[in-house]
């Protein structure tokens, strides 16, 4: 069997490119360190010594605000510094190839690549290349991993819900195009949530959805009778081509979480969103900023997230 | 070989030993996990009036770049503003001092203390920082290539045990 391409000889987490594959153990231990890093970012001084002196590179091959400045943050508390590349604009608009850029940023003496890319697998590809002493962290390949959004994800239900055992934890919209998606579903068997279930259109679940162990429902108000957490993920416009839905209303209709539809979830479910949102079409404003709403605590979260991520790998 | 002293002994001794240096300014601050189950007991022999904070240093430590994040990071937890404050930093075995260096760096990113003092259970020899204790319960003779460690039992009682390992 190949060895993980994300864990060194000692079994420690090398690089983060996937939640699928990891250990039980190295989830739980992101989650705890980012917990002692959510008392860093409580502080007036946000900021430890850990990474002083380490140069991380921000590496964005596709659009992003949000990621991209929580790694950004989360860098800085760390004490790393932080150079952003919008590639998209420059190296690679010129015809330079990724592992041209990637190897001109390592002979800038970088330590952390954080990669954005829309081909799946392009962070591999990286982690493939580096040098030894260099990590790969991806904040997003195509539809493949979406790894710290689904840790933060993960952070996220266990700061509401305590426990993963005994949850049903419902993920509704497009599926198919959700790298968000995926890597929660991973994280969130591998961690012994029973109940995983995703809600959609049959044009936006993927062929295979019940091989990743979770339950397929077509039906809104089947598929969030009883849940603990509503998951609702972005509609893709821009990776969508052809025909997949009739129209934004319609899916709204059938799959818009709205407050009627929210209360056949259990009285004290959060509702999650990766963002950015699309309101009123994946998910009404009545919802996004009512009392069951954790979407902005997530943002919070992501950036103790990404802290644990970082200093586990650097120290590896 | 001599025999270890009694933790418990020595927790009772401290107290009545730090009852004299006690103002109203001073607070406590225990050091994950050994320290936190000293300052546990001092806390409450003294009585002190700000709650107790706890520390782990885990984010300043020195030997990152060599070994890596320690294996379970604590929170840190500071109830008080530490401005001004006249602080019992107090950790179980005083060796390199390299702990406390970083509970010091750590201390100072949530204020500027008016004093800190060290409180410890027990010293050994091996410093490698110019730092000592004003506080300290006993001094043990640690035989090479052992370490001094604090134990707490299932019933919470507190016992100095030697390891083997540096």
């Amino acid at each position: 069997m190949a060895r993980n391409p994300q864990l060194n000889g000692n079994g420690e987490l090398q690089h983060l490119l996937s939640i699928e594959g990891l250990p039980r153990e190295i989830l739980l231990k992101i989650l705890d360190t980012a917990e002692s890093f959510a008392g860093v970012t409580e502080r007036d001084i946000k900021k430890v010594p850990l990474l002083r002196g380490k140069s991380v590179f921000n590496l964005f091959f596709e659009g992003s605000t949000r990621t991209r400045t929580t790694f950004e943050i989360a860098a800085k508390r760390l004490s790393a510094d932080v150079i952003n590349l919008n590639v998209a604009v420059s190296s690679t608009a010129k015809g330079e190839s990724l592992l041209d850029t990637v190897a001109n940023l390592s002979a800038m003496q970088a330590d952390i690549f954080v990669v954005r890319h829309g081909s799946s697998g392009a962070p591999y590809l990286v982690a493939r290349h580096v040098k030894p002493h260099e990590h790969v962290i991806n904040a997003g390949d195509g539809r493949h991993a979406h790894p710290t959004q689904g840790l933060l994800d993960l952070y996220t239900i266990r700061h509401y819900k305590k426990e993963f055992g005994g949850l049903t934890v419902a993920i509704v919209g497009d599926v198919l195009h959700s790298r968000v998606a995926r890597s929660l579903i991973h994280g969130l068997t591998t961690l012994g949530v029973p109940e995983v279930r995703v809600i959609g259109p049959q044009t936006l679940i993927p062929a295979g959805a019940a091989a990743l162990g979770v339950r397929v429902f077509h039906s809104m108000r089947e598929g969030l009778k009883g849940a603990d957490v509503v998951v609702m993920l972005r509609l893709q416009n821009e990776r969508m081509s052809g025909a997949l839905l009739p129209s934004a209303q319609e899916f709204n209709k059938h799959y818009g979480l709205s407050a009627d539809k929210l209360a056949l979830a259990k009285p004290d479910a959060i509702v999650m969103h990766p963002g950015p949102m699309n309101r009123g079409v994946e998910i009404d404003s009545s919802v996004a900023d009512g009392p069951h709403s954790v979407i902005l605590p997530q943002v919070t979260f992501g950036i103790s997230v990404r802290m644990a991520v970082m200093s586990m790998i650097a120290g590896a | 070989m001599a025999a270890l002293p009694e933790a418990e002994k020595l927790c009772e001794q401290l107290a009545r030993e730090l009852r004299a240096v006690v103002k109203p300014s001073t607070a406590m601050v225990g050091i994950h996990s050994g320290g936190a189950w000293v300052a546990e007991r001092l806390h409450a022999a003294l009585a002190l009036k700000i709650p107790l904070g706890l520390l782990d240093p885990a984010f300043y430590r020195d030997d990152y770049a060599k070994q890596g994040l320690a294996r379970d990071p604590k929170r840190s937890k500071i109830p008080f503003d530490v401005e001004g404050k006249d602080l019992l930093l107090v950790d179980d075995v005083l060796y390199t001092g390299r702990t406390v260096r970083a509970a010091m760096n750590e201390l100072f990113d949530y204020g500027r203390p008016a004093s800190i003092a060290l409180v410890v259970l027990a010293e050994r020899d091996g410093r490698q920082l110019p730092v000592c204790a004003q506080h300290a319960g006993a001094k043990v003779a640690v035989p090479a290539g052992q370490r001094l460690r604090l134990k707490r039992d299932a019933q919470g009682r507190l016992s100095l045990e030697l390891e083997h390992g540096a």
